[in-house]
């Protein structure tokens, strides 16, 4: 992808700027995400090369961690907590709810790219169970009804 | 002036703080009622979050859980006999479930500004450091030996030894690495403390620093907890900047300085050697030991690995004494531990009590049993590899070596209770699943054996008859042994636990008799 290239100057700036910080790699990749959504595959010979890795090594971290993409997010990012605590409280059928409406599994991207949900285990806020994160926000003592009113909020900002 | 507290607490934030707090700023200016609103930690009694609190010649009072609908009567309240507002709560300090705890490590949860300086040392803040200054190493390193800290990670492993033997190791460059990839379910107490009392982790690490002869540290926060890297990283700066780390920690002459790495969604960095490995910009996978992180560990160089509490039970040590901290506890299991109470919990929130009470003290009279107010049915403790015990075994003390007779682990403090609703061999599924996903594919029974164990389950489920649901118990079963003696690490090794327990005390949820699951 041709516009891919675009994201290269930020991308070897900043690969400058951590290049002599020992295991610098989740930094960088960090960074990447935070500024461009994702990590571009155009990015990779660059990040392996400054790093004196090969381009396999990279790719590996990458596919390692869960946190990393490697295409742009969809507008809304959800993640509903599915760990042990928030099973206890409902998370479960949250989820089919979750299912139902949006009609996606529980990894699944909207076609319209408006929403994308993640399953994520533990927010820290499992006094408080269930919770969710939308969009880096945390969200907790959920109800259906809550959730509901969250995704509408989603789709009223995202048309 | 009237002085107002309201936590800034991420998850007294999810449940609605920020909403009550700029509700009270605006109202109270249209009233000409003037007001200094501090956003302090929070207590952690989370169900009463969001709690406010407000300054009184007795102390503090309480109002929680607070709704930003709830706003305009409580200011007429407050304007008035506030004791009347029907959320009140008394003195915060007298509600049973805080006053009966021991709070040592969150001594200042709720009280003070996460980021104030000044705060933290008017609640006797860099007390420790000081101490340690004045002592030397090798005293501070025997003052942690004998407090008797054990790791809090989970672990338990015996701080003082940790710390000897990193401080008698010879290299150029050692290493303190924080733990805090907290991704137990269950727990929440290092993203409290982290979020709540900053500076406390960073004098215990650079107590440890200047005790074991390392210059560099790094706090390795999950990506979870942005507000806790946040805060973390406003403090580094606050405390860099007032000589706490640099060139001359503390006046000592010693030079010691940190930073905070984030990761990146794997649970297994919670482990400690794939968490150096992922330090190291690699992917998180777990390493033979020996040799031990002590000796070669970030970049095969001394390392002092700790979870966060751990870190932050130094303080109090060097500022009290040895044997204040050791007069706390039963048996080998010394100090306080911030329990965490969650799941389906009425009274969810921290609790940090000397060894020794018990499980049921702790769910039934702190937690007020089930939210849903159905029957209890389990309690897992110590995060997804920690075993489901029954309510018959509820009066087992907390103390690491009662548990570990048991079958199960104390692990870092959390309890996620369940009611009759929710199906074991469901959550027996679950554990297996979670470590499919989770697994960093070092060695096979965890690797392969989590995959094949779900697939065990799902035949033990389906089967026709009890004779066919037997031999896919045994089969089950024997997978367990094979995960429990076949791993590396704890997440294969410990899978195991909350697998066997749930097909142990609920066999009815698998469709087996109690005697046949026993066998």
């Amino acid at each position: 992808m041709p516009d891919e290239m675009l994201h290269l100057p930020m991308v070897n700036s900043l690969l400058e700027r951590h290049k002599g910080s020992p295991g610098a790699l989740l930094p960088i990749l960090h960074e990447i995400q935070e500024g461009i959504g994702y990590i571009p595959d155009a990015a990779i010979p660059d990040i392996a090369h400054a790093l004196n890795q090969s381009q396999a090594e990279i790719r590996g971290v990458i596919s390692f961690y869960h946190d990393f993409r490697t295409a742009p997010p969809a507008r809304h990012i959800l993640r509903l907590c599915r760990a042990e605590s928030c099973q206890s409280r409902g998370a479960e059928q949250l989820a089919a709810q979750l299912r139902e409406r949006l009609q996606l599994d529980d990894h699944g991207s909207s076609a319209d790219g408006s929403i994308s949900l993640r399953p994520v285990y533990c927010l820290g806020a499992c006094a408080c169970s269930p919770a969710l994160e939308l969009d880096g926000q945390v969200h907790a003592r959920l109800s259906a009804e809550r959730l509901d009113a969250l995704l509408d909020s989603c789709r009223e900002d995202g048309a | 002036m009237n002085r107002l507290y309201l936590p800034c607490d991420s998850l007294a934030r999810a449940v609605g703080a920020d909403a009550v707090a700029s509700a009270l700023v605006t109202q109270a200016e249209q009233r000409h009622w003037p007001l200094e609103l501090q956003r302090t930690s929070s207590r952690g009694l989370y169900w009463l979050e969001p709690m406010l609190e407000v300054d009184t010649p007795e102390g503090r009072i309480g109002f929680g859980p607070l709704t930003a609908a709830d706003v305009p009567a409580l200011l007429d309240a407050l304007q008035g006999d506030a004791s009347t507002h029907p959320l009140a709560l008394g003195l915060v300090e007298q509600l049973p479930y805080l006053h009966s705890q021991q709070r040592l490590l969150f001594a200042r949860a709720g009280i003070t500004r996460p980021l104030s300086l000044d705060d933290y040392r008017a609640h006797g803040g860099f007390e420790g450091l000081a101490r340690a200054v004045a002592l030397g190493g090798e005293q501070t390193a025997t003052a942690v030996f004998d407090s008797g800290l054990r790791g809090r990670g989970g672990a338990a492993f015996p701080a003082g030894i940790k710390w000897r033997t990193v401080r008698g190791t010879q290299a150029a460059q050692k290493y303190i690495v924080c733990n805090a990839d907290e991704g137990d379910s269950g727990t929440f107490a290092d993203r409290m403390l982290m979020e709540g009392d900053p500076f406390l982790l960073i004098e215990g690490m650079a107590i440890a620093g200047i005790s074991v002869g390392a210059s560099h540290g790094y706090i390795y926060v999950r990506s979870e907890y942005p507000q806790a890297v946040a805060t973390l990283r406003e403090a580094l700066e606050i405390a860099r900047h007032n000589g706490y780390l640099g060139a001359n920690v503390g006046g000592s002459g010693l030079a010691f300085d940190m930073e905070v790495r984030v990761g990146a969604g794997a649970y297994i960095c919670g482990e400690e050697t794939a968490l150096l490995d992922s330090l190291e910009g690699k992917r998180g996978i777990v390493r033979a030991k020996p040799p031990i992180p002590a000796l070669q560990g970030l970049f095969g160089l001394p390392t002092l690995v700790h979870n966060v509490l751990t870190l932050a039970s130094v303080p109090l040590i060097l500022a009290k004494g040895a044997p204040f901290y050791r007069d706390y506890g039963m048996g080998r299991s010394l100090g306080t531990m911030p329990f965490q109470l969650a799941g389906n919990i009425r009274h969810g929130g921290l609790v940090e009590r000397a060894f020794g009470l018990t499980l049921r003290e702790l769910v039934e009279d702190y937690g007020g049993g089930t939210a849903s107010g159905r029957p209890l049915k389990a309690a897992q403790i110590g995060g997804p590899l920690g075993a489901w015990v029954p309510p018959s075994q509820f009066d087992t003390p907390l103390d690491y070596e009662a548990f570990a007779a048991m079958g199960a682990m104390l692990g870092h403090g959390g309890v996620v209770v369940a009611d009759d609703s929710l199906d074991m061999a469901h959550m027996a599924r679950f554990a297996l699943q979670f470590c499919a996903e989770e697994s960093c594919g070092k060695c096979t029974p965890c690797r392969i054996g989590s995959t094949r164990g779900m697939e065990v389950i799902d035949r033990l489920l389906a089967a026709p008859d009890q004779e066919h649901r037997e031999q896919q118990a045994i089969i089950l079963k024997d997978l367990c042994d094979t995960l429990q003696y076949g791993s590396l690490c704890a997440l294969g090794g410990m899978t195991s636990y909350p697998v066997a327990s749930a097909l142990k005390h609920f066999p009815a949820d698998f469709g087996l008799h109690a005697a046949e699951a026993e066998q």
